[in-house]
């Protein structure tokens, strides 16, 4: 199968091209060569099928972000009939030196000549039979966000990929080497094939830049925003969560009951007490997560990212980290693996490091549902903003102290460059394609580890057969016993114990793990609750949750990205000793308070 | 003829690039996005607590750290 490369600069509308082409049917795959994970998808174009992938967004090939040589590895390892050449339209003089790269590598290609409708209000003029000569590939004008001009560029990828024409590979990394030279041959045909007005005015960014990066305002109408976003979510999710719970509810009642009367009793306790409810539990969390990720994509794609990396970075400065160490932060909001794989773009060992140290305590979107759950369980509807709030912010302030510990033994820094882009109004269907994919995400690792988690829970709590379900004499009373001398100092009794054990593999099992230990789910899982914890107890349960190690995948991808098992289990030694030392201060301290 | 730092820019003020004295991994990303010897760059702003700086070259909002700027020299204009 011929397989077609996309490559381009960060911020060239890339992935938007990429999803475009491919629909949503893209798949994350492993490459020879390399050791991360690109999203590849196989299309038909014309009458043959075709391999799409996208490459990591890099500045020139010559580079030493791992991004960069991501993408020399995979040109060196895997063959590519057709490079596909992503250029943002707007910003085309400072692109077309690493077109001209690529070009040099002698591979087939196609110039794709994205965001031209920007290009166009900002007046840029483009003579594209010049350009298309200066380039020596066909080029296309298009915008991928509104599909303009996407059939004319699908149908050169088809045409140029058909050509009986000998591709060559680049054979070693002297193919890479850099040339002062192609700067003036860029330049050049600039002159040539482009003309532009001579001052760029971005009005409408500038504008918004003039109070988004205020120097005493920013800050505090960034954090105005993330909590207008937050409120938003809660107070448009929760009701949707209550219809939903209340939906598997009704269902379990009408319908599932009756199957009681069929299966054998440890059967139907398995399904139903089991399955049904530790899956319903988080189900009915998914519409609180869709508006979650709905929201963070709007952000993500509008631009203001690197706003608030320009914000944050004199905080950042003063504990070891830069600027993007808070954006990380920020993306870690959704959830911590991506995140962690984010701190790539970070050279320096050290920063990288201490970032992917602090990552983890940012409260996830599986750690909210937990929250949430618990929250307006036992707080009362004016009380629970506020108690999210406090975590969120116990979230920032454990990430930081954690940095300014360690920064003597990590950290260290590196030049710090970033683009500000435009500000963009992403498009509706941009941001759904995007919560999609988020949302796949989700419930794909959500089934895979929910149930063979609310299974296992199932059995810990009925075996051994004979005695009572859920009682001190079964596995799982075993285990909370082992637990008991540890954990009833921050409050946590034997069944909550066994629900954190469970929580370390993934922390959307914990409310699911919660269904089946009290034997119950939607309304009457929260009663249940409320009876068993007070308000002291819950919030440090929730304090020991926010802390220690969120999942095992974010133990997979520390190591996996560090590279180092040291450094993983300083991680979860420092996470594990931290949750329970917060949890033990504040639990006693609330006990002697009196509460 | 006295060349400045870009560091030290008055917000709002324009320069020409004359020098680029850095390492070579930082000149080549410098350069990627645009700053190269004889283009000009407008300092735009800067956050509180000596946080990083705002340039703007040709039509790209980049931010960079003060400390950073300071290996960028220029030819300070008007």
């Amino acid at each position: 199968m011929k397989r077609i490369a996309l490559l381009g600069m960060p911020n060239t509308g890339k992935s938007t091209f990429f999803n475009r082409l491919t629909g949503a049917g893209a798949r994350i795959g492993n490459w020879p060569g390399i050791t991360v994970d690109l999203l590849s998808a196989k299309i038909l174009l014309g009458t043959e099928m075709v391999e799409v992938v996208d490459l990591p967004g890099l500045y020139d090939l010559h580079g030493f972000a791992e991004d960069e040589q991501v993408v020399r590895r995979f040109l060196l390892n895997n063959p590519v009939d057709l490079l596909c050449i992503i250029l943002n339209a707007t910003q085309i003089d400072q692109q077309l030196p690493l077109a001209l790269q690529l070009r040099r590598l002698g591979l087939r290609a196609v110039a794709i000549m994205n965001m031209t409708d920007e290009a166009e209000q900002l007046g840029i003029r483009f003579d594209a039979a010049a350009l298309a000569a200066g380039l020596d590939c066909p080029v296309c004008f298009i915008s991928a966000k509104y599909g303009r001009g996407f059939p004319e560029a699908r149908e050169t990828l088809r045409h140029v990929l058909s050509l009986d024409a000998p591709t060559a590979s680049p054979t070693s990394q002297t193919d890479f080497v850099a040339d002062e030279a192609l700067i003036a041959e860029a330049e050049k045909l600039i002159a040539r094939s482009v003309k532009m007005p001579r001052v760029l005015e971005y009005g409408l960014s500038e504008r918004i830049d003039r109070f988004a990066l205020h120097p005493v305002l920013g800050v505090p109408l960034f954090f105005l925003a993330l909590f207008l976003l937050f409120q938003a979510v809660y107070t448009l999710g929760t009701p949707l969560q209550d219809g939903v719970a209340w939906l598997l509810e009704q269902f379990r009642e009408l319908g599932l009951v009756h199957l009681q009367a069929i299966l054998p009793g440890w059967l139907y306790g398995l399904l139903v007490e089991g399955v049904y409810d530790g899956l319903g539990t988080v189900a009915s969390f998914v519409p609180v997560i869709v508006l979650f990720f709905l929201g963070m994509a709007l952000v993500e794609d509008s631009g203001y990212l690197s706003r608030i990396a320009f914000l944050m970075d004199a905080l950042m400065a003063r504990v070891g980290l830069d600027g993007r160490g808070f954006v990380m932060l920020l993306m870690g909001f959704g959830c911590n693996v991506p995140a962690l794989m984010g701190t790539r773009v970070i050279r320096a060992r050290g920063l990288r490091l201490l970032t992917m140290l602090i990552i983890p305590f940012s409260l996830c979107s599986a750690r909210l549902q937990v929250f949430i759950f618990l929250i307006s369980a036992l707080f009362s509807p004016t009380e629970a903003p506020l108690v999210l709030l406090t975590l969120y912010a116990t979230s920032f302030l454990i990430a930081l102290a954690t940095a300014l510990l360690f920064k003597n033994r990590l950290g260290g820094g590196e030049p710090l460059l970033i683009e500000l882009p435009p500000y963009r109004l992403p498009t509706f269907q941009q941001v759904v394609l995007r919560a999609w994919h988020e949302i796949h995400h989700f419930l794909s690792r959500a089934t895979r580890f929910i149930v063979a988690g609310v299974v296992a829970i199932w059995l810990l709590t009925h075996l051994p057969t004979g005695v009572p379900a859920g009682g001190p004499e079964t596995l799982a009373g075993m285990f909370g016993g082992w637990l008991e001398p540890l954990l009833r100092p921050i409050g946590i009794d034997q069944q909550m114990a066994v629900v954190l054990l469970f929580g370390f593999v993934a922390k959307e099992i914990v409310l699911g793990a919660m269904a089946v230990v009290y034997g119950v789910q939607g309304s009457a899982l929260a009663q249940l609750t409320a009876q068993h914890m007070d308000w002291v107890q819950a919030f440090s349960f929730m304090l020991f949750t926010l802390v220690y190690t969120p999942c095992l995948s974010t133990v997979a991808t520390l190591r996996g990205e560090s590279k180092s098992l040291a450094f993983t289990g300083v991680s979860i030694a420092w996470s594990l000793a931290l949750a329970w030392l917060l949890s033990f201060v504040f639990y006693q301290s609330a006990r002697l308070l009196g509460y | 003829m006295n060349l400045i730092c870009l560091s030290e820019l008055a917000i709002g003020q324009r320069g020409i690039i004359e020098e680029v004295e850095t390492e070579e991994q930082f000149r080549w990303r410098l350069q990627a996005l645009g700053f190269r010897i004889g283009r000009e760059v407008q300092l735009i702003r800067q956050a509180l607590f000596g946080g990083p700086l705002q340039v703007r070259i040709g039509s790209v909002n980049v931010m960079l750290r003060r400390h950073d700027a300071a290996f960028i020299h220029l030819r300070a204009m008007g």
